[in-house]
């Protein structure tokens, strides 16, 4: 049995967790020190050696991205933390900066140090003011104990971070999407090459990295290489937080290795909401990767098995549906998300998804025919590798997933005339005795 | 110029669909392709424009080749897939060509056959069934390509996204947003080439739209062009809309008649009528764009007050009279007069300019005439004659593609986005693409001159000669300095009409030039100065740059036309032309084409009311009024000809509409018939010929003038200096009869320095009264940060700042500067 591996959610349970000070008592700002006595390119080696893969959903080795950067040339480098967090179903950047907004900032410095860069930024998801409020005031604290700003600790370093407040697009968690946001354009991703590491931030070389990503570099450093190592998969190294959300006991943030399955984390969580309900299907990485179904309990939750099994492991994002959830209700919903959150600027993903929003819609009150199933799985092949961003990939996965396990619900809600389940059925406060009557 | 060749090694290989090609290193799939004869169905895309990858409809298959073995050969190429075992398709607009690759496209790939239908249903679903009723129908990149690479049925049963139509961008541009593709041509068009970012896509996902920014409206001078590429009928132009469909429509190759820019331009017209004009492709000389003026202003021909019939004043009133009549008429008139002169205006063709230099010379028997009906000087003709005429791309003048490549570009007295938008254009490119240094010496730094990212050598009026003079010598401010370097490294000068105002400006202009091994041009405004000036429409030269004092130059015409001598004295400049009228020295004028307003005359009675004139018109001026023979012309749709461009390229151009309107030429020739000469100048090509085996002539060009500033004016308390130029888009009367392109015009405003401003306790949109010596007017207040001071900049020609015509007044006048209501 696969336990529980609390690093980064250690004292999340403290009195005042996010504070500076309960930060320091649980060895804060120390791995700083040691990064700090290293050289620069020693600490993108370890990071390199520990095998952290990128923990903002395409899993791309850390280390490998630092070395990929331009080499400096004397000016401005950059190193800008992905923390527009947007993915349905993902929760574990936000409740992180939340409880533990130090660990973030520390990774923020050693990996800022390590790629040769001055002003980092973290760009957090507008929606969130109270991460952005928490965030600013641990950046004060660290200015304010030296932690932060010029000559850190007396090494001579400098390291300034800006933290901005993005005003609310998923598309703008892309990374180039991202960069145009932070410098005041619309968000929308860039055609690549240049890749960010050359020209980025200001046309300059940056490092885009996940929360995750760069608050698993303290650990790295302090702990070393092997310890990180000694947790998770082989190419799957390392812990990481899954979040657990739905139709499970105690929904929540479960900081294991990476390999452990959803048995598994279901156990710790309580099992399903409602004993009685079997798990009907679920997102390994949110809902851009394809569903899984209780048929997947047992596959290990690292990039390789998920990928092998046709999923992503995503952003472990794991949205956990019982069986009184209409399938075709539920990518409805993610669809509609989609439609709306497309940037708009290529066509697959733009009228695409206008397009399969509208069918589905259709489909869940009983109005098409079996041809609509095909063309919806056409209209995905026709987006899929096909639009500019993998934001468009990502809309079609619910859509081909669902209907590659569940074409006989669909095709209920032909016969039916309509959605065969009752939707109040599903709802939290739903009992098997009363269902609500409209 | 010397081009490198380009070098085998800059070449990459690759093999599209099969067939192998050679493109230069950096070259995009989709331009490859085309070099390989197959065509990528695309909408974003556009060779012009920096690519975006947003349509997706270029869509190919692309195999990479492996990294090399052990031998060095690079192994089995292989095919870029992604999700692992898919083949993913890339866009052939925004990736570039590598050795080895093997390209794929809807000819030899299913999957990429499949894949850019999938785009085309895509793009289709949301785009209304407007063909019928469209302005592009007929013409339209996405109705082709749906034919070419869509289905024939639509799968797509739901509902289309609508949205209220049309929205007016501008006034001239109008946006029907249900039909747009969102390509983006139209935003990358207005933001890279024309550098006015005035529209952008706003919204997200399929609401996202082409948005306008409500406190800086869409007024770009180059506006037309998002028309013309947009690749469907979302953009439409106000005059045009609903009026025509393509296939109706006979286009005429023309050259526009607006300016010295030289654009290449299409008339396209049906029974009779212009309905429209648009940019046609000349690599060389305007690339694929235009300016609003020349693709709008076109209607003044058909405003209703066309002279159909030649007239003679009778009784002190105009009457309708026959060619006959009015031909005798004049001639006795000419005749009778003791001295008459020839003012003829910098618009008309270079075979009509011939034709008034040859009647000036042959019939009236006088160097009296002058194409330049602006401020001119006599400093002006020397230089003209020194360092302009004559020379051409052929010569190895400095050209547009010149332009595009120098390192330092010297800007005097001009500014191109008002005076010459395509060599605007240009240089702006020339800025983004080649980093071009662009300094302009100038009382302001405009909005043009940091679009070019040029750098504002402040100089009020009338001290340029002694600024001109301070680059030569290498000292003065830093960027005096730096710009004199940079000019030593080789550049080009572009000098404006504007600087002959200016004593000593245009000799210190050719000495610059001459120091510092510069090339230099000229850059007059009208699409017909230079022609004029080879043709010798000019007091001291004859056609083909000869010197009217040059008795062999004079001999070689002389033999040209059959005549036993021309007049050896050099003539009348426009000025003196008008001085010698208002003293009576001159008691005839033959008039083609000039507001009498243009040459600064405010009091035209005491020059124009006392003489005989014969005045070639197209529509009423202030000519008319004194006219006693008005002749019929045509204008320029209705004729053929030849513009001189600034390079001295000549632009020819064929009559559009067929009318009984003559050239100006034509109506010269039977006046000279009637007053019995032959002149020889029936038929444009007759005239052309003749042009042509005149040719240049050979004797020595004169050297540069040397003529030293003017002691500068002190300028009383409380005046300023006023410096002026003209809009492109203002009053002028070519552009009547089009109140949507009039809707764009800038707005008159009053510059001045912040230091200035503050001074005269001024400030930013304040109402200002700006008396001058005639009269007064009042605009508002707008501060610029760069600026020279105790100068005040006012449009020539713009609704409420009237100069030239109203006031009569021209750039180095000092006036007197109040806040509206004070006084
Ligand atoms: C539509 C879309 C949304 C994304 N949103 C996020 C996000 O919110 N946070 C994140 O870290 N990465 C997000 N990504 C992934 C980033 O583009 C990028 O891969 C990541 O930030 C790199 O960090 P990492 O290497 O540390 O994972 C998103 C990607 C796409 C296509
Ligand atoms: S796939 Fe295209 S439309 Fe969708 S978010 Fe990405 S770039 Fe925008
Ligand atoms: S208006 Fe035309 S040019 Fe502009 S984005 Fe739409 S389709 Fe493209
Ligand atoms: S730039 Fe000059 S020549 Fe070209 S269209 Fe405009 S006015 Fe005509
Ligand atoms: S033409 Fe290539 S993406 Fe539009």
């Amino acid at each position: 049995m696969t336990q529980l591996t609390p690093i980064l959610s250690k004292f999340w349970d403290a009195e005042q967790s996010w504070s500076l000070a309960t930060y320091e008592q649980h060895d804060g700002y120390r791995a700083m020190d040691k990064a700090f006595a290293m050289e620069p390119a020693a600490v993108i080696s370890a990071v390199k050696d520990s095998a952290l893969r990128g923990r903002g959903g395409a899993g791309f080795p850390t280390g490998m991205k630092w070395s990929f950067m331009s080499p400096p040339d004397g000016d401005a480098r950059y190193l800008v933390v992905n923390a527009d967090e947007s993915e349905p179903g993902t929760c574990k950047d936000i409740p992180l900066m939340m409880a533990n907004p130090h660990v973030l900032l520390e990774g923020v410095a050693i990996s800022s140090y390590a790629i040769g860069c001055k002003k980092a930024f973290i760009y957090l998801r507008g929606e969130v003011v109270h991460v952005y409020r928490r965030l600013l005031r641990a950046v004060e604290e660290a200015y304010a104990a030296g932690h932060l700003g010029e000559n850190i600790h007396g090494t001579g370093i400098d390291v300034d971070i800006v933290v901005h407040a993005g005003a609310g697009a998923y598309i703008c968690g892309e990374e180039t999407a991202l960069l145009d946001s932070l410098e005041g354009r619309r968000g929308q991703p860039r055609s690549k090459p240049p890749f960010p590491g050359a020209a980025g931030l200001y046309a300059r070389p940056t490092s885009v990295n996940n929360v995750e990503s760069i608050a698993s570099v303290p650990g790295i450093i302090l702990e070393g290489v092997d310890w990180f190592k000694g947790m998770g998969t082989e190419k799957s190294a390392g812990f990481g937080i899954f979040s657990l959300s739905g139709h499970v006991k105690n929904p929540g943030q479960y900081e294991a290795p990476l390999g452990i399955t959803l048995r598994e984390l279901l156990d710790m969580a309580g099992g399903m909401r409602d004993p009685n309900k079997k798990l009907k299907f679920w997102t390994p990485g949110g809902s851009s990767t394809p569903l899984f179904t209780a048929e997947h309990l047992d596959v290990p939750l690292d990039f390789e098995s998920v990928g092998a099994a046709g999923s992503m492991l995503g952003t472990r994002a794991l949205q956990i549906f019982d069986e009184t959830v209409c399938v075709v209700r539920a990518v409805d919903r993610w669809i509609e998300f989609y439609k709306h959150e497309s940037c708009g600027k290529c066509t697959p993903c733009r009228e695409g998804t206008w397009w399969l929003a509208q069918i589905l819609h259709r489909l869940e009150h009983g109005q098409g025919t079996e041809a609509d199933l095909d063309k919806l799985l056409d209209i995905s092949d026709n987006i899929l590798g096909r639009s500019f961003c993998a934001l468009g990939d990502g809309a079609t996965s619910p859509v081909t997933s669902s209907i590659q396990h569940f074409r006989d619900e669909y095709l209920a809600h032909l016969e039916h005339g309509g959605c065969p389940f009752d939707p109040q059925a599903a709802v939290l406060w739903a009992t098997d005795k009363e269902s609500v009557s409209a | 110029m010397t081009t490198t060749p380009t070098q085998a090694t800059d070449l990459v290989t690759l093999t599209i669909d099969g067939i192998e090609v050679s493109v230069p290193k950096g070259s995009l799939i989709i331009r490859a392709a085309e070099e390989a004869g197959i065509e990528i169905p695309r909408f974003c895309d556009h060779p012009s424009l920096d690519p975006v990858g947003a349509c997706r409809q270029c869509l190919v298959e692309v195999w990479m080749p492996g990294p090399p073995g052990p031998d060095g050969t690079p192994s089995e190429a292989r095919q870029m897939q992604g999700p692992p075992g898919r083949m993913k398709p890339q866009a052939s607009c925004t990736m570039t060509v590598a050795p080895g690759m093997v390209v794929k496209t809807q000819v030899t790939s299913e999957a990429i056959d499949k894949a850019q239908q999938g785009v085309m249903e895509l793009l289709l679903i949301n785009h209304p069934l407007d063909c019928p009723v469209c302005d592009k129908g007929g013409e339209c990149p996405l109705q082709n390509q749906a034919m070419s690479a869509g289905r024939e049925t639509s799968r797509f049963e739901d509902s289309k996204r609508t949205y209220p139509k049309p929205v007016n961008i501008s006034s001239q541009v109008l946006l029907d947003r249900e039909r747009c593709v969102l390509c983006a041509r139209c935003t990358r068009f207005s933001d890279q080439v024309a550098g006015d970012p005035f529209i952008a896509l706003v919204e997200r996902g399929a609401l996202q739209q082409v948005g306008i920014y409500e406190e800086q409206p869409f007024e770009s001078y180059f506006s037309g062009n998002t028309v013309q590429i947009c690749p469907v009928g979302a953009l439409t132009g106000a005059a045009y809309r609903f009026r025509s469909r393509p296939f109706d429509l006979v286009s005429t190759p023309s050259v526009c008649e607006h300016c010295a820019s030289g654009c290449a331009q299409r008339t396209d017209h049906r029974r009779g009528t212009i309905l429209r004009r648009m940019a046609q492709n000349d690599p060389e000389v305007n690339g694929e764009w235009n300016c609003d003026k020349g693709r709008w202003a076109f209607a003044y021909s058909s405003v209703g007050d066309r002279f159909e019939f030649p007239m003679v004043r009778e009784n002190g009133e105009l009457r309708v009279a026959s060619w006959p009549e009015a031909l005798r008429v004049a001639a006795a008139g000419l005749g009778h007069a003791n001295a008459s002169g020839v003012l003829v205006g910098g618009r008309v063709s270079a075979e009509d300019a011939y034709a008034y230099a040859k009647f000036a010379r042959q019939v009236l028997g006088t160097n009296d005439i002058d194409f330049r009906a602006r401020p001119h000087s006599a400093e002006e003709a020397d230089f003209l004659a020194a360092s302009v005429v004559g020379t051409g791309p052929q010569g190895g003048a400095v050209t547009y593609t010149d332009l595009g490549s120098a390192s330092t570009v010297l800007l005097l007295g001009f500014e191109p986005e008002d005076e010459s938008p395509i060599v605007f254009l240009r240089l702006r490119k020339a800025f983004r693409k080649n980093k071009t240094r662009v300094y302009a010496v100038s009382p302001v730094a405009s909005r043009g001159l940091a679009k070019m990212g040029g750098q504002l050598i402040a100089s009020a009026p009338g001290t340029e000669a002694e600024v001109i003079a301070a680059i030569k010598a290498g000292r003065g401010s830093k960027r005096v300095e730096e710009a004199a370097a940079a000019l030593a490294e080789g550049g080009v000068i572009l000098v404006g009409e504007r600087l002959a105002t200016v004593p000593g400006a245009l000799s210190a202009a050719a000495a610059l030039a001459e120091h510092t091994g510069a090339r230099l041009a000229w850059v007059p405004r009208r699409a017909g100065e230079r022609g004029a000036l080879e043709a010798g429409a000019f007091p001291t030269l004859l056609p083909g740059g000869r010197l009217v004092t040059d008795a062999s130059a004079r001999a070689e015409v002389a033999l040209a036309w059959d005549l036993a001598g021309l007049p050896d004295t050099p003539g009348r400049d426009c000025a003196g032309i008008v001085a010698a009228l208002r003293s009576g020295e001159l008691d005839g004028v033959v008039i083609g084409g000039v507001d009498p307003f243009d040459l600064g005359i405010g009091d035209a009675d005491a020059v124009l009311g006392g003489a005989f004139v014969v005045s070639l018109e197209q529509r009423p001026s202030a000519a008319t009024a004194y006219a006693d023979v008005i002749l019929p012309v045509a204008t320029v749709a209705e004729k053929s000809g030849t513009f001189v461009d600034w390079e001295g390229r000549p632009r020819s151009f064929e009559a559009a509409l067929t009318t009984t309107y003559v050239s100006d030429y034509r109506a010269l020739d039977m006046l000279a018939d009637e007053m019995g000469h032959f002149l020889g100048c029936r038929t444009q090509r007759e005239v052309a010929d003749e042009m042509t085996s005149l040719g240049a002539g050979t004797g020595p060009r004169p050297t540069a003038p040397n003529v030293p500033p003017a002691e500068p004016r002190q300028v009383a308390d409380g005046h300023l200096v006023l410096a002026t130029w003209r809009h492109l888009l203002d009053q002028g009367s070519m552009q009547d009869g089009e109140p949507f392109l009039a809707g764009t015009a800038p707005r008159a405003t009053a510059r001045v320095s912040a230091t200035t401003a503050q001074t005269l306790g001024l400030a930013d949109g304040d109402e200002v009264r700006v008396d001058l010596v005639t009269g007064a007017c009042v605009v508002a207040l707008v501060t610029i940060s760069e600026m020279a001071d105790h100068v005040i900049w006012l449009p020539t020609n713009s609704a409420g700042s009237d100069l030239r015509v109203a006031l009569a007044t021209e750039g180095g006048d000092h006036v007197f500067v109040t806040k509206d209501g004070d006084a």
